[in-house]
């Protein structure tokens, strides 16, 4: 990834033999570039060349994934500082902590619930961590089994003791869980475990240095299914290391930094824990690990998420239809907006909050807002009338109410002609608007 | 293995702006607040100084509002009728920064207050708290404009931060500033073009005013598209660190206003029972859209809930240690 074919072509051989079906090493090297080649179709590449080209070609954060099946949590592949440059791609998995020393099986059962349903999207919790307060290898082993039996979610196992690692890990090691942790003291273990057994291991450094250095001897013994945490739990200090693994990773290529990154909370008030979390989820943590459980505690978190790894070059569409809020029949009127999701589900808060049934009718302007789409001519009266006769309107609402968006006054003389004899009202500008016209007209 | 950390070097810095004036400086403030100064991204203490941590105002209104979820009542019932105790409130007991008093009761739809009245409440609140003060009007240009210049006559000397001034409606907020030596709101729709625009436009009308704009970038509230306002405040904040002079300016967030019309914020509990508590919900609705703001690099923060501010407080507690290597 990155490379020019000139970079490339200064590893190749320059023999020119043709025998990649390329006419020349430059030509072969243009083509790798441009992802049109293997390098593999070259017999005579050396090793030291291939694994150049090999780590100078990978993303600069490795993708590693923690459980299996349905609830497989991808971490890391990350190539961006800031999300307006691209993207961000893979969701922070956020964990709810559960100590072996509480009571496990109503924790995850809790925990089972966590699952949202707003602005027409489903917000899972996707990853549970279970941690060994006992010290207590069977007991630790207990609450990992209790856990599994009750969730399919990814899990996290949360103990330094090889030994007690090693006994979870015969009850779940098929459910790919993520290792916490291995250090500078029980990295050779771990490392074993982990790698007999397959499963994700996080590394634990005093700091960056020494998580670097982790990095470079677990590499050693082979194993590249790796999760870093440099330690650090204020929050101030997390955010420096989290940004140092992500700037270091994607700017510099620095390889020991290219997997994806670990946070855990420190705070112990609910409140403050949850908005530390936040500061991690926002500033590149690939996994978050808090104790929170509460409803309306996760609710803002995963809307965050949501919010932050959304593409930002996309707009957020709704379908285009006509949509009943409360208990709307043929005597409601119809409101018209756009298909931009912002747009619609604001202007859909506010007219559930007038408590008066009504319809929806959001236009396909392309995700656009109302404006916008006015200026672009998306917004049309000819296609708000041609998006009513499609929608069931005509048949299913006797009572022929338009309310147009205020910014688009200018479309009501047009759009009672072009609908056929709707009555179209105008509303108000803003959304927030929405309660007080409705209270007056409908009321 | 030693790692080489990777410092940033940035050209410039955001500018600093002084709000408030003290006795000797022609006012009757107890203290100034300094916003501003960064020269580094958020709290990356590591490469760069944030000079002044971010400060936080509490909304007092110069009417009571009649549609905050019913439990703000515990907290603001016994004062919302007068503006000058209630801000007493938000600053003695809530700890607050400083004040935004928003003129709502000037909005024809509301109690149609006239610029007299206005500059009484803007008076009110001067006389009750020593913390410098923000002064918005009621959010309609054409009765706004009426207001913008007795009450920046009225408060000559405070070094008030006045607003907002909007690209197609500026002039009248800016004019009473210029004349009153104030501090200017610039709030612009999401849009890093129209922000800009927008400061050179009040600085064309007097160049005094550069280094007494704050930039209001409009915040929307978490799930409405803030991630829209925060990476527009990423590439402003990105922007003034790279020598954009119409960028460098410190940014204000209304939050608190944002969040309290969410769904998930109003939602009483039983029509959600799903999305948990209704209160404890709204509070860190608001601390987490506080919380993201920080991090794309708000400067001031108007908040509304107490409890959500003091999350926060502590959270800026937090960011402001020392995080160098």
């Amino acid at each position: 990834m990155g490379l020019t074919g000139l970079e490339i072509y200064k590893h190749l051989p320059k023999t020119n033999c043709k025998e990649c079906g390329s006419p020349t090493c430059l030509a072969f090297a243009m083509a790798l570039a441009a992802g049109k080649a293997s390098l593999d179709a070259c017999p005579y590449v050396s090793d030291e060349a291939k694994e150049a080209l090999d780590s100078a070609s990978a993303p600069p954060i490795k993708l590693v994934k923690v459980g299996t099946g349905d609830h497989v949590v991808d971490l890391g592949e990350e190539t961006e500082i800031f999300r307006h440059d691209k993207r961000f791609f893979h969701p922070t998995g956020l964990a709810v902590l559960i100590s072996d020393t509480e009571d496990v099986a109503a924790k995850v059962e809790k925990f089972e619930d966590l699952k949202f349903h707003r602005v027409g999207l489903d917000y899972v919790t996707d990853m549970v961590a279970v941690k060994c307060d006992s010290g207590d290898a069977a007991k630790f082993k207990e609450a990992v089994e209790t856990v599994a039996g009750k969730t399919e979610k990814a899990m996290v196992l949360l103990t330094e003791d090889p030994a007690v690692m090693e006994a979870a890990l015969d009850v779940v090691a098929d459910r790919k869980p993520l290792l916490w942790a291995a250090t500078a003291d029980n990295y050779e273990k771990m490392t074993e475990l982990a790698k007999g057994k397959e499963c994700p291991l996080v590394l634990k450094g005093k700091d960056l240095h020494e998580t670097a250095e982790l990095v470079e001897k677990v590499v050693a013994l082979g194993y590249k299914e790796l999760v870093l945490d440099s330690g650090a739990r204020e929050t101030s200090k997390a955010l420096a290391d989290l940004t140092q693994f992500r700037r270091l990773a994607v700017r510099k290529k620095f390889r020991p930094f290219g997997y994806p990154v670990f946070a855990i909370t420190s705070k112990d008030d609910p409140r403050e824990e949850v908005i530390q979390a936040g500061v991690y989820l926002s500033k590149y943590a690939d996994v978050v690990v808090m104790k929170a459980c509460e409803k309306q505690q996760l609710l803002p978190l995963l809307s965050w998420r949501q919010n932050i790894y959304t593409d930002p070059q996309k707009p957020v569409a709704v379908e285009a239809k006509l949509n009943a809020v409360g208990d709307a029949d043929e005597n409601s009127p119809v409101y018209i907006t756009t298909n931009f999701s912002l747009t619609y589900f604001l202007v859909e808060g506010e007219i559930e909050a007038t408590r008066i049934p009504s319809w929806i009718l959001s236009v396909d302007t392309a995700g656009t807002s109302v404006l916008t789409a006015y200026a672009d001519n998306k917004f049309s009266a000819e296609i708000i009338a041609e998006a009513l006769k499609k929608s069931g309107a005509e048949e299913n609402v006797k009572r022929h109410t338009l309310i147009l968006p205020g910014y688009v006054a200018v479309l009501k003389g047009s759009l009672e002609e072009e609908s056929g004899g709707w009555e179209v009202m105008v509303g108000p500008r803003e959304a927030s608007g929405i309660n007080k016209f409705a209270k007056e007209k409908f009321a | 293995m030693a790692v080489e950390i990777l410092k940033e070097k940035y050209r410039s810095k955001v500018g600093e702006v002084v709000l408030g004036a003290t006795k000797e400086e022609g006012g009757t403030r107890s203290h100034t607040i300094t916003v501003g100064g960064e020269t580094s991204l958020p709290y990356l203490h590591f490469e760069g100084e944030t000079p002044n941590r971010p400060v936080m105002a509490l909304e007092v209104w110069d009417t009571a509002p009649t549609e905050w979820p019913p439990f703000f009542e515990k907290f603001y019932g016994d004062v919302w009728n007068d503006p000058g105790e209630w801000a007493k409130k938000c600053v003695n007991e809530f700890g607050a920064d400083l004040i935004q008093l928003r003129l709502a009761g000037a909005d024809p739809d509301i109690n149609d207050a006239s610029p007299e009245d206005c500059t009484v409440a803007v008076k009110k609140v001067l006389e009750a708290v020593g913390v410098p003060l923000i002064v918005i009007g009621c959010g309609k240009p054409e009765k706004d404009n009426l207001i913008y210049a007795p009450v920046a006559e009225a408060a000559a000397g405070e070094n008030l931060l006045l607003g907002v001034a909007e690209l197609e409606n500026y002039k009248a907020v800016n004019s009473a500033c210029m004349a009153n030596k104030h501090n200017i709101i610039a709030s612009s729709p999401i849009d890093i073009n129209i922000c800009k625009q927008l400061n050179i436009l009040i600085i064309e009308m007097s160049t005094a005013m550069a280094n007494r704009i704050i930039i209001d970038p409009t915040v929307a509230a978490l799930g409405y598209g803030a991630e829209y306002s925060f990476s527009i405040m990423e590439r402003a904040r990105n922007g003034a660190l790279q020598g954009d002079k119409m960028l460098g300016m410190p940014m204000i967030g209304n939050i608190g206003s944002e969040v309290w019309r969410t769904k998930e914020a109003i939602t009483p509990t039983e029509d959600e029972p799903g999305w948990g508590e209704q209160e404890e919900r709204g509070i860190l609705w608001e601390a987490t859209t506080a919380m993201a703001y920080l991090q794309s690099g708000i400067d001031m923060l108007v908040m509304r809930h107490p409890e959500a501010l003091k999350i926060i407080e502590k959270q800026i507690d937090d960011l402001m240690q020392d995080n160098s290597y």
